[in-house]
């Protein structure tokens, strides 16, 4: 698969340093039945039953979970949005949408969403193609016993227009603390723009960017080949990885006192903390990410970070408590089990005080009381 | 239709927020998009755009709307929810389609993947025509042997390839 110049991913980011997940959707419909938003409930409950029935028999859905979007409470809904294995407009749906989800929730396929069928793969980690192959393979094995509305000039036909054509939004989940803190995320936000992908927040379209986390896909989808696509934004992301590896290096080299009182500080209130926001402990566990990285952190790992980054988002906690909890009770909840994780992690690096050369012993400074 | 905010300018960008289990549809002009911060720079605002200019140019050539004769889906349902009713949309709103999807997309021709079925279908209508060009001029010929063996294998060839095979 290796194309070009360009080098293979899990080399260039084989720490996680700067990727957190890939992930490619594909978005097909049935031919001569009516999209999802425009068909009526019994065609709609018709087609889930249908495209529920031809998914289950797949191989890789050995084991998998399937269920039609009313069987679910809206905890559990809230579990698979901040999963990333359902949209929150899936969340939505009720009778006449499902969703299937196999053992390992690399792969999901969710029915009638916007569109019949919208499958994705998801991994952890810079493996764009990796997931593509994956994907692809699922979507060849639908289609031998399903007729998607294809048309040779426009492809895979879509319910929203800018779907047309492949039908594919390949994405990857970026961690850019050192871009945001360097406030030089706004200038690459602008650039990849500019390139025709599109840069969002963490649960996708119009939200917002917590955690220093942003997520780069594809904007097109008509007139290049899934591959192309797939390659470019492969190399849009090597660059991003590249800015922010040196955002980092210039931060440490120009103000190491910042990025040491930032970590020391976000470890601080993690460790200690008694009410805890989400919104709060996602940026504080970004810059422990970030101390991770730059070695000022030891006795963590990414997987440790990223599994708190989940545990902690809310329906996740409410599961974990087994019952509803009100934002207040799980601020609380929050912040005591950030504590528990954070229990057996040593204190960060700090930087001690070293006077500067010039000043005299004893100083001239008037006392305080002065 | 009005922006939902200032109820005086047309609206053009339409959103679904979700919150919760509940989705619910905004529409909001450009200005109060920009006021209240709705500025996805991605496909929705661009869509919301030109969405604008497709349905006026129609409703103005057409007072009636164009209708799918498959799923009865209106150009004005599309200008209003941004989606198609059906596959078949594809063709009956063609024209006005067309400009939309050349600015929002880097082709017009699809060139990516196809459906194995759909690969089959076009490279086996060709070998189809061939053997139905061999098996008159075999007749022609009368070369009755061979015709009959043409004639299964056009047959074999048609029941593999029919359509109406779902599921």
């Amino acid at each position: 698969m290796k194309t070009g110049d360009t080098p293979l991913e899990g080399e260039v980011d084989s720490g996680r340093l700067v990727v957190m997940s890939s992930r490619v959707r594909l978005a097909r419909n049935l031919n001569g039945v009516p999209f999802p938003g425009w068909a009526k409930k019994a065609e709609r409950q018709k087609s889930l039953e249908r495209i529920k029935a031809v998914t289950c028999i797949l191989p890789e859905m050995a084991g998998a979970m399937a269920h039609s979007m009313d069987e679910f409470t809206a905890l559990d809904k809230q579990l698979l949005v901040e999963r990333h294995l359902i949209s929150r407009e899936h969340a939505a749906k009720t009778v006449g949408s499902g969703v299937v989800i196999s053992e390992s929730e690399v792969i999901t396929v969710m029915i009638n969403e916007e569109d019949h069928l919208r499958m994705q793969a998801l991994m952890p980690g810079f493996c764009l193609r990796e997931v593509w192959r994956v994907i692809d393979r699922v979507d060849s094995e639908l289609e031998e016993h399903l007729n998607y509305a294809y048309s040779p000039k426009l492809g895979y036909l879509t319910a929203c227009p800018t779907n047309v054509g492949t039908g594919m939004r390949a994405s990857a989940m970026l961690h850019l603390p050192a871009l945001m803190l360097a406030e030089q995320i706004n200038q690459i936000i602008q650039a990849v723009n500019k390139l025709g992908l599109a840069v969002r927040g963490l649960y996708g379209e119009g939200t917002e960017a917590s955690g220093n986390l942003f997520q780069v896909s594809n904007q097109t989808t008509l007139g290049e080949r899934e591959t192309d696509l797939i390659e470019r934004l492969i190399k849009v992301i090597l660059q991003i990885i590249e800015h922010e590896k040196n955002a980092r290096q210039a931060l440490m080299e120009k103000r190491p006192q910042m990025i040491y009182d930032q970590i020391g500080r976000a470890y601080g209130i993690l460790g200690n903390a008694c009410v805890q926001s989400s919104k709060e402990a996602m940026n504080l566990l970004s810059l422990l990410r970030l101390g991770l990285d730059l070695g000022l952190l030891h006795g963590l790992d990414h997987k440790r970070i990223d599994d708190m980054f989940l545990l902690t988002q809310p329906a996740h906690l409410q599961k974990h408590a087994n019952q509803k909890l009100t934002a207040e009770q799980r601020d609380v909840m929050r912040a005591s089990l950030l504590r528990d994780m954070l229990k057996n992690v040593d204190r960060p690096k700090t930087m001690s005080f070293s006077p500067p050369e010039s000043a005299e012993p004893g100083g001239e400074e008037p006392p305080d009381a002065a | 239709m009005l922006c939902d905010f200032c109820k005086e300018n047309e609206a053009t960008l339409h959103f679904s927020k979700v919150e919760g289990d509940k989705v619910s549809k905004i529409d909001i002009c450009e200005a109060c998009a920009k006021a209240k911060g709705y500025t996805d720079p991605g496909s929705i605002s661009m869509l919301g755009d030109m969405l604008g200019e497709f349905g006026a140019g129609q409703v103005a050539a057409d007072s009636e709307g164009l209708r799918c004769p498959v799923c009865g889906f209106t150009q004005a349902s599309f200008k209003k929810q941004g989606r198609l009713g059906c596959s078949t949309c594809y063709e009956t709103f063609e024209s006005g389609l067309k400009p939309l999807l050349k600015a929002m997309h880097k082709g017009e021709r699809h060139v990516g993947k196809t459906p194995r079925k759909a690969a089959v279908s076009s490279e086996s209508s060709d070998h189809l025509k061939q053997l139905e060009k061999e098996l008159s001029r075999a007749i022609r010929e009368e070369r009755f042997e061979q015709a009959a063996q043409l004639r299964d294998e056009i047959r074999a060839l048609q029941a593999k390839t029919s359509p109406g095979t779902l599921l």
